[in-house]
């Protein structure tokens, strides 16, 4: 598979195996900079296990998980870097990642990949402001010089804070939840949730924004606003997103680019409308009860 | 009533009405009571009916106590009766009260001046004291009151950290607690240093074992947690028994010097501190300087506990205890913020060890016991989780109500000389505890108050606050 120019991670030949069950086998696909890749499968095909592993919440038993920061130069440094055992190199250009060797943490902090959860995991007896501020950690935590300056009152810190306390406020008021930002995020509504989950996620200011099933559980004028937001942060924030979603009207509507998993292989790449048509999709999709799958099957019949 | 108003003739009906149904109650509730009082009746037969004695060929004779039974069993069937019919009425009209949508002005204000009156009463404390009393009948009250229990309000506030805001379950605090207080008596015995050079070496000390169990236990959660922080705190007081050379083992330490003050010892000598102040000899001057030593580590204690939850540490140490798989996701070190929860609570535990020995002269493995660990969780729990106002009232509960149990020779004039209060002194506080957990599950103070807002500060309720699951 040749590397295309804006291709921002790269995921070569992955494969998780937990014990005899192999939930992941053999996957590559890239995911382009500026595009919303929508990532589906039936249920169990093992979309969440290729999230946790891109994310640094499972280690690979098998495959590369390369991320650039910068300028594509830096991909020449792929083989290189896999031959080093290092993490990641530092290019004139940019740094290049390999985040199978990264653990979880240092996956948001130093690749800036960020991700929200299936079953929402907010924090939540803080309340929605604080929530995206400690989504802000690390910035803070350096502000502070990691806690002396801050408790000494130095006023880099106040100055750090008060910036962290504005992008949260911007951000609280692009979800529509400005008025709400004193609540605590386990009183909120089920749709404000993961709303604020997104915001919160961004907060950390990633290059790669990966979604679980952001859709799910919303109604369907939640749903049309998900979109927008998602398009604002593809085209305004300039963030590239991957999503898992079982919701067929965000995926086709949105993404740019979907890859369809099926028992752990991926079965087709490409764009909404080739894939949509494919036979193989059809036929993982049919006796699942997923409307659209059933009547893309009866018109290819 | 507003009803009788209307129309006499339907009022008087409605007045038969109220007059059976509380004539029902009654009945209800003697019911009840008599029922209470007959299980009460069949529990105590044989407990408290019968006694064994000796007679004078020392043979064990059975003898009946009747009068004691019935007074006993009439006691409770008359309790039950008057809880019964005050209780339920009561919790139904509170129930059936509007709640107002804006506290009344007196709460408020309470709101607004408790803690800056209580750190002011904190503050002139042993003056008046020692102005009500005078030196000699002060001391008592200064040294097990005040002193005593402002070592506990300090130890709970550390623990607080740990447990409160970090969500992790630590039972083997008291053994930082015995680093800090061995670290000032080996120390200082040995190599002579004063009491403020070792005070936060005895702190570092202190958190460098925090560190140390923090590591092992980085990985476990809940339960397995809390087993092996007990293990710990066991360990430690193993090690300080039989390490006789070190430790001098049972025996403990004895002779720590005091702390002076700034360089002027408190004794009778001419250059002591009554001496060179002129003013009488009295050993209540040590008691009340010891007293503002520990006062000032606590509000220490306090303060950078305030500042940390208000610094990304600090709110990360939140973030933990509310969910760690979230906060690793937003690239927060997870073991570090551990760590640091672990090292920060181990520290205040180590200078108010230090200030413990400082203050007994003598220490000993006996007062590191798992019973103290156990006191100071409870003084957490029983405060509300991560509330430092309600640790502070909870120390005050405990501390002193063991300390007042002591005072309860009063009740010699109606059991009679042979009647020992103090031991029943456990019962009284145990039964106390029962009390408060069941009135107040979550702990005295339950609300959380976030750490930072836009417009309004907001408390949080208590339901939506997770208690870390380790």
């Amino acid at each position: 598979m040749p590397l295309l120019v804006d291709t921002l991670l790269r995921v070569e030949h992955l494969t998780m195996r937990f014990g005899g069950l192999v939930a992941v086998d053999d996957l590559s696909f890239d995911v382009r900079e500026g595009n919303i890749t929508a990532l589906i499968g039936p249920n169990g095909a093992g979309k969440t296990t290729v999230f946790n592993c891109i994310t640094g919440f499972y280690k690979p038993s098998e495959g590369r998980l390369g991320l650039r920061h910068g300028k594509p130069a830096v991909w020449d440094a792929l083989e290189p870097l896999t031959d080093s055992g290092a993490r990641r190199r530092v290019h004139a250009d940019g740094t290049l990642f390999l985040l199978e060797r990264m653990p979880d943490y240092l996956v948001a902090r130093q690749a800036r990949v960020a991700r929200t959860f299936q079953n929402i995991r907010l924090f939540p007896g803080m309340t929605a402001l604080e929530n995206l501020i400690v989504a802000q950690h690390n910035r803070l935590m350096l502000a502070s010089g990691y806690t002396l300056l801050g408790v000494l009152g130095f006023p880099s810190y106040a100055r750090a804070e008060r910036a962290a306390m504005e992008r949260a406020r911007a951000w609280l008021d692009r979800i529509g939840l400005l008025a709400r930002a004193d609540d605590p995020a386990g009183a909120l509504a089920y749709g404000a949730q993961r709303r604020l989950e997104i915001a919160r996620a961004m907060c950390t200011q990633p290059v790669l924004l990966c979604l679980d099933e952001p859709a799910a559980g919303l109604n369907p004028r939640e749903s049309a606003e998900l979109n927008q937001l998602l398009r604002t942060i593809r085209d305004e924030d300039g963030v590239s997103v991957l999503l898992i979603e079982h919701d067929m009207s965000v995926v086709m509507e949105i993404s740019d680019h979907v890859i369809v998993l099926d028992y752990g292989v991926k079965i087709a790449d490409g764009a909404p409308e080739t894939v949509r048509n494919d036979a193989k999709v059809i036929a993982a999709y049919l006796g699942l009860g997923d409307e659209e799958a059933k009547i893309e099957a009866e018109i290819g019949s | 009533m507003t009803v009788l108003a209307n129309s006499a003739g339907k009022g008087g009906r409605v007045e038969e009405g109220a007059i059976a149904r509380d004539r029902n109650r009654f009945v209800a509730a003697a019911t009840d009571a008599s029922l209470t009082a007959l299980i009460a009746f069949g529990l105590f037969l044989p407990l408290i009916g019968f006694e064994t004695v000796q007679n004078i060929n020392e043979v064990l004779v059975l003898r009946t106590r009747w009068p004691f039974l019935f007074s006993l069993v009439a006691i409770i069937g008359a309790g039950r009766l008057a809880y019964v019919l005050v209780v339920p009425p009561w919790l139904a009209r509170r129930a059936a009260r509007p709640i107002a949508a804006e506290p009344p002005a007196w709460r408020v204000a309470v709101a607004r001046w408790f803690v800056p009156c209580a750190i002011g009463f904190v503050v002139a404390y042993p003056l008046m004291v020692a102005w009500a009393l005078g030196l000699r009948g002060s001391l008592k009250w200064i040294d097990n009151f005040g002193i005593q229990i402002l070592i506990y309000v300090m130890l709970g506030w550390g623990l607080n950290i740990v447990v409160g805001l970090a969500g992790l379950l630590d039972l083997g605090y008291v053994a930082f607690y015995a680093v800090g207080a061995y670290s000032y008596a080996l120390l200082a015995t040995h190599f002579g240093l004063a009491f403020w050079i070792l005070l936060p070496l005895a702190g570092i000390l202190a958190s460098f074992w925090g560190i140390l169990l923090g590591f092992p236990v980085l990985r476990l959660r809940g339960d397995y947690l809390a087993i092996v922080t007990l293990a710990f705190g066991e360990i430690i007081r193993m090690v300080l028994i039989n390490w006789v050379a070190l430790t001098n083992g049972y025996a403990g330490i004895s002779g720590i010097p005091r702390p002076s003050f700034f360089g002027i010892p408190f004794n009778a000598d001419d250059n002591g501190f009554a001496a060179v102040f002129g003013l009488p000899f009295s050993p209540i001057y040590r008691t009340i300087f010891l007293y503002y030593i520990i006062m000032a580590l606590a509000l220490l204690t306090c303060f950078v506990t305030v500042r940390l939850r208000r610094l990304p540490v600090g709110r990360a140490w939140e973030a933990l205890r509310e969910d760690e798989i979230a906060c690793r996701s937003l690239g927060i070190n997870t073991t570090n913020t551990k760590l640091t929860a672990f090292a920060m609570g181990a520290m205040f535990a180590g200078f108010a060890g230090s200030f413990f020995a400082a203050r007994q002269s003598f220490i000993s493995p006996e007062s590191f016991t798992f019973l103290e660990s156990a006191t100071i969780l409870s003084i957490v729990v029983l405060g509300g989780m991560g509330s430092q106002l309600g640790v502070a009232i909870a120390a005050i509960v405990m501390i002193g109500g063991t300390e007042i149990t002591r005072q309860l020779d009063f009740l010699k004039e109606i059991f009679g000389p042979t009647f020992d209060p103090t031991q029943y002194r456990m019962l009284i506080v145990g039964f106390a505890m029962v009390v408060i957990m069941v009135w107040r599950p979550r702990g005295l103070i339950t609300t959380r108050a976030p750490s930072v807002y836009l417009k309004v500060r907001k408390t949080i309720a208590a339901d939506l606050v997770k208690e870390g699951r380790g």
